[in-house]
């Protein structure tokens, strides 16, 4: 009843307005900057490979579980992925209000952004291109992960990167993920006035260096990690499938197993 | 075809400003949207205003735009200067160092003719629509002194009541182009402005009844041109986010 009333005339039965749109940006908000914080400790991780396998193949194992238990178990792995997978969709729908949709609309956001020359406005157009993009990109990433968690390691991942052609996807997709993520972390700040409480205008000039920096900062390592693996998968690519070995364990690091 | 101005001696020495400025009657069915090219000579502190006047009295009588204050006071002169929506009576040319200066209208207000739009229909509606006023239960008695306010609420009351509604909030705002139903950073900031009252009286479940939608507070997308732009240099970012924590829990 309730729902037909909402539905139809936008007021609860008590004659208030919903208070569903506040609910709506706030969890744009959350989701928005749980996937933030994840994905700074995702490429963290993932960057682990520039100190050399062995320190990626122990935070591999890490994430499956080494610490409590004795085998190691990549459906944690694949669980972590799917519960980001879910935040990812919820957010993406939440966000996916505030595009531009109708020709008229974009084409006054684009001339806009051109003519103005003001960041924040180029920025947001930069956020709703790179969380479009991520719609494909990210899906796909996302999937492989919840599907074969257990495919990730030293040699597996840079196989893939290498052999199974998810460089150039990978490479597309840290552009996307840090530019909105970045973007998208300094824009919740002065949206809520998180850290920019005391000096918010100055407060706000600081943030917005930090973003950069942050940017700056990812991408080198990012794409560093990823030129390190695609050098690997190419190096391993006649063993392609043979699974990684840590030296600490098999100094020869010669037979299968492992990982 | 660029029009000249003849000119007088002591306008001769000043460097060659070139204006491209929107020309469009949107009422005569043969008026065409076009840029028109205007040549004329700076003069020593020239503002828009100065220059628009000496392009209209030499060189197009038919040129139209909208100023009343000349001082930054009146909020009736917004309008887009290279794409960047501005004061006219308060942007010097000299800060223009190539002497190119384009001028647009505002968009997102209804245009008259060239340069000169109808803001106040739009401010109009945003203050019913905000409920613009003190809401008390008492009916002020005006025979009598009033009570008492704390300073420190006064100026604070005061300090986001120096809007002047020119638009320029509006006008640069992405949001408010793509939405024109946004309530846009001039009502956020009325909102606030009563919220800080201590003489009105609504609290945060009232101004929910008012803005708490995506047309209002939650629709706001934080591009912060509105803080970026407005010439009364108004708290609007932090005033924003102010009124978005406050509305969400409300
Ligand atoms: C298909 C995927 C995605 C889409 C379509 C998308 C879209 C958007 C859009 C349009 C905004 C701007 C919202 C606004 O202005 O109010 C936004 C904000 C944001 N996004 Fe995404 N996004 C996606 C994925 C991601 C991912 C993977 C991350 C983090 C790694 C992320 C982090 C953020 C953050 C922190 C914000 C700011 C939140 C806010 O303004 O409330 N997004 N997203
Ligand atoms: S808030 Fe600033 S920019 Fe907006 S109408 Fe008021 S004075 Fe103009
Ligand atoms: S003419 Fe009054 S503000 Fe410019």
């Amino acid at each position: 009843m309730s729902d037909l009333i909402e539905g139809y005339l936008g007021k609860r039965v008590d004659g208030t307005k919903s208070r569903v749109p506040a609910a709506l940006d706030r969890w744009q908000s959350i989701t928005g900057l749980i996937l933030g914080l994840f994905i700074i400790g995702h490429m963290l991780f993932t960057s682990s490979i520039l100190l050399g396998k062995d320190a990626m193949y122990a935070e591999t194992k890490f994430f499956e579980g080494s610490l409590f238990l004795d085998e190691p178990e990549p459906i944690l792995v694949g669980f972590a992925a799917t519960v980001i997978f879910v935040i990812f969709v919820i957010h993406a729908g939440l966000a996916m209000r505030k595009f531009p949709y109708r020709w008229r609309e974009y084409k006054l956001l684009k001339t806009h952004s051109a003519h103005m020359g003001h960041t924040d406005t180029i920025l947001w157009m930069v956020q709703a291109a790179t969380g479009f993009g991520m719609f494909f990109l990210g899906s796909v990433h996302l999937w492989t992960m919840m599907s074969m968690p257990e495919k990730i390691g030293p040699y597996a991942s840079s196989d893939r990167i290498y052999t199974d052609n998810m460089g150039l996807l990978y490479g597309l997709l840290i552009a996307l993920v840090i530019l909105h993520a970045m973007v998208g972390l300094y824009r919740l700040s002065v949206k809520w006035g998180i850290t920019v409480r005391r000096n918010p205008r100055a407060d706000r000039i600081r943030n917005k260096k930090i973003m950069w920096g942050a940017i700056l900062f990812f991408s080198l390592m990012a794409y560093s990690a990823l030129g390190t693996y695609w050098r690997i998968g190419k190096e391993h690519r006649q063993n392609y499938g043979e699974r990684y070995l840590p030296q600490s364990t098999n100094p020869s690091n010669s037979s299968g197993g492992g990982e | 075809m660029p029009k000249h101005k003849i000119m007088t001696p002591d306008q001769s020495s000043g460097r060659e400003l070139t204006f491209e400025i929107l020309k469009y009657n949107p009422r005569d069915p043969n008026s065409r949207p076009h840029l028109e090219t205007y040549k004329i000579r700076e003069t020593p502190g020239m503002t828009l205003f100065v220059a628009l006047n000496m392009i209209r009295e030499d060189l197009d009588p038919d040129l139209a735009f909208d100023f009343v204050c000349r001082a930054g006071i009146c909020g009736s002169c917004g309008m887009m200067v290279n794409g960047k929506p501005l004061l006219a009576c308060r942007t010097r040319t000299a800060d223009y160092p190539d002497g190119r200066i384009r001028l647009m209208p505002m968009p997102a207000f209804e245009l008259i003719k060239d340069l000169s739009v109808i803001t106040g229909q739009w401010m109009d509606r945003m203050s019913k629509r905000v409920e613009s006023w003190v809401h008390a239960k008492e009916k002020q008695d005006i025979t009598r002194i009033e009570k008492p306010v704390d300073p420190d609420a006064a100026d604070a009351t005061f300090e986001l009541d120096r809007c002047i509604e020119c638009g320029i909030c509006v006008a640069s705002c992405a949001t408010a182009l793509m939405r024109p139903d946004f309530v846009g950073a001039v009502g956020l900031n009325r909102i606030a402005r009563f919220e800080a009252d201590p003489q009105d009286e609504r609290t945060d479940a009232d101004f929910y009844e008012l803005v708490g939608d995506d047309a209002g507070i939650f629709g706001c997308m934080s591009l912060l041109a509105c803080e970026d732009h407005c010439p009364k240099n108004l708290p609007l970012q932090e005033k924003i986010a102010y009124m978005r924590r406050k509305l969400s829990k409300a």
